[in-house]
């Protein structure tokens, strides 16, 4: 593999309580090579949601990352970042779409004023340019420039998704971490949409970090896939390997807790 | 096949009125029959919640009827309808927020048995509570004086479950039950469903987002889009042999591990969603029977 864009190493990050710590990630390593989808699954608890937020730092207490854990990205360690630099950092290097993101749109701000107020504050662009920008990136999401004057309530759920998605790429991102970013859609708008992040990182060669508890979607969309079980990181390989040939006890007992579409007929 | 115990007799439901009507369930028919499962399959919108509210005489329709064992629902006497409301039950999606978190589970259970069940008095209330704590697989030494709160998810599913069960009911209405739970407990709830239905001769209306576990419930399924039933029939049947245009789309786009992305010839082109879907949202009354049995509305 070429030089990793992402090295996440021996990653371990504690929920401190009262009375004794909840270890939520425990000594996590992994790396996502540039223009790669690495897929983190797991069921509800077992870490991988902190781990995405620890990747841009936007965990907070009680979350702690412990000494000794590092989090490489091109060869910077974020960590290690100022306040300066990590909000340089945040968008322009790594941008984040969450689980409602479509609720993460300013409900009073029209969709051009959001685009501009990325676009200002991290290139300095003005009002023309930033329209020009954000036309450009909402042609990308399959949705019409000239809404862009309209308000996040005359979209639907997956219409503002996209939008969120087409803000996040508007700074070319080197990494997009996406933590159940389709989970609150129905599956014809999930396929839409990851169909287009699909052909957008083929096209701009971005990677992304990919979470979801959906096996199925994952080995679709995923180069390689890491599964979780309480903080650990108990399988990690191609993604066709997860798919056919699972080595962790764990890994065969989430693909067996999914109905298939063709399989398990009613008995 | 047995006689319908609840049947929805071309039943329309429209809200708002003029330019801005809506119309959320547009001429739907289907029954229940004891220890059969009816999946009702479609997106968010498409009408499907407002058919189990219906079906729980929470909504009026606008037109058509209910039939409780062949006999209109509205009209009937107040014993009638009583009746109605003891045999139709309902499990609700979010198993946080259908439980009371001021009370224990215990309390939960007792208050159908008290409502519902004249028959059961006395030191035999708390003795039915533990029978139907075990018969969801919840260890009633434990469950029963816990508050909601002190459970997970799917625990809580199970209590909803239990609850419905205590007022004997011949009809279950379950709303996406497990859809806000871990997916590693998910097939735990379906499994104890299909339990259900089997030995308690239960006739289940499993309403869901996701086509895939239909099949792991359900004899019979039928595909809703913008108010319309799109097309019914036998679950392996129509997943199989799916004819109607917009039941495809839905097939084609469940998380399938054998379909890459980066397969062009799976590609799902935005242009033919949207046609497929503005054809299948237009009002259509002409039906086709592909199989005995299985209907499709034609385009």
């Amino acid at each position: 593999m070429s030089e990793p864009l992402l090295s996440v190493k021996n990653l371990t990050i504690d929920y401190i309580g009262e009375e004794k710590d909840f270890r939520a990630v425990d000594d996590v390593s992994f790396d996502i090579a540039p223009g790669e989808v690495f897929g983190l699954a797991g069921e509800s608890g077992c870490g991988k949601s902190t781990i995405a937020f620890a990747i841009s730092r936007l965990h907070k207490p009680p979350a702690l990352i412990r000494k000794g854990s590092r989090i490489l990205l091109a060869g910077r360690d974020v960590l290690d970042l100022d306040p300066k630099a990590l909000a340089d950092f945040r968008w322009r290097e790594v941008a984040m779409v969450f689980q409602s993101a479509m609720n993460s749109l300013n409900p009073v701000l029209r969709i051009e004023d959001q685009f501009y107020d990325v676009l200002r504050t991290h290139k300095g662009m003005t009002r023309a340019q930033a329209r020009e920008r954000a036309a450009e990136m909402l042609r990308l999401v399959d949705i019409p420039p000239d809404r862009m004057s309209n308000y996040p309530h005359q979209f639907s759920g997956g219409m503002r998704q996209r939008i969120v998605i087409a803000i996040c790429m508007a700074l070319n991102p080197k990494l997009v971490v996406m933590d159940e970013p389709t989970t609150a859609l129905d599956v014809v708008v999930q396929r839409e949409i990851l169909q287009r992040i699909n052909e957008l990182r083929k096209e701009f060669g971005f990677s992304v970090l990919f979470i979801t508890h959906d096996l199925g979607l994952m080995v679709q969309f995923c180069d390689r896939i890491g599964i979780m079980l309480a903080g650990k990181l108990v399988e990690q390989n191609e993604a066709a390997a997860i798919y056919k040939a699972p080595q962790h006890d764990y890994t065969k007992k989430l693909w067996a807790s999914f109905p298939s579409l063709h399989g398990g007929v009613l008995s | 096949m047995s006689d319908a115990i609840l049947t929805l007799d071309a039943v329309t439901k429209t809200f708002g009125h003029g330019a801005s009507t809506v119309h959320a369930a547009r001429a739907i028919s289907f029954s229940l029959h004891a220890g059969r499962a009816l999946a009702l399959v479609g997106e968010s919108g498409s009408g499907k919640t407002t058919c189990a509210r219906m079906a729980m005489r929470e909504y009026q329709p606008t037109t058509g009827q209910i039939l409780y064992k062949g006999r209109p629902v509205e009209g009937a006497k107040a014993d009638e309808i009583a009746r109605y409301r003891r045999s139709v039950q309902m499990i609700f999606q979010d198993p946080f927020a259908s439980l009371n978190p001021a009370h224990t589970i215990a309390h939960h259970l007792r208050r159908p048995l008290k409502l519902h069940r004249p028959d059961i008095r006395g030191s035999q209330i708390d003795a039915t509570v533990r029978e139907l704590l075990e018969r969801v697989k919840l260890d009633p030494d434990l469950v029963a004086p816990k508050y909601p709160h002190e459970l997970s998810g799917g625990q809580r599913q199970r209590v909803n479950i239990a609850r419905a069960l205590a007022a004997q009911p011949e009809v279950i209405v379950a709303d996406e039950p497990t859809s806000m739970l871990d997916v590693s407990v998910r097939l735990g709830v379906l499994n104890l469903l299909n339990d259900m239905k089997k030995e308690m001769n239960l006739g289940l209306l499993y309403i869901t987002h996701d086509i895939a576990t239909a099949r792991y419930v359900a004899e019979d399924i039928a595909v809703m889009y913008s108010g319309q039933i799109v097309e019914w029939g036998p679950t392996g049947e129509v997943i199989d042999n799916p004819i109607h245009p917009y039941t495809r789309l839905l097939l084609s786009a469940v998380p399938d591990p054998d379909v890459r992305f980066d397969d062009p010839r799976t590609r799902l082109r935005p242009e033919d969603v949207d046609d497929i879907r503005k054809a299948a949202a237009a009002p259509q009354e002409k039906v086709v029977e592909a199989l005995p049995g299985h209907f499709a509305r034609s385009l």
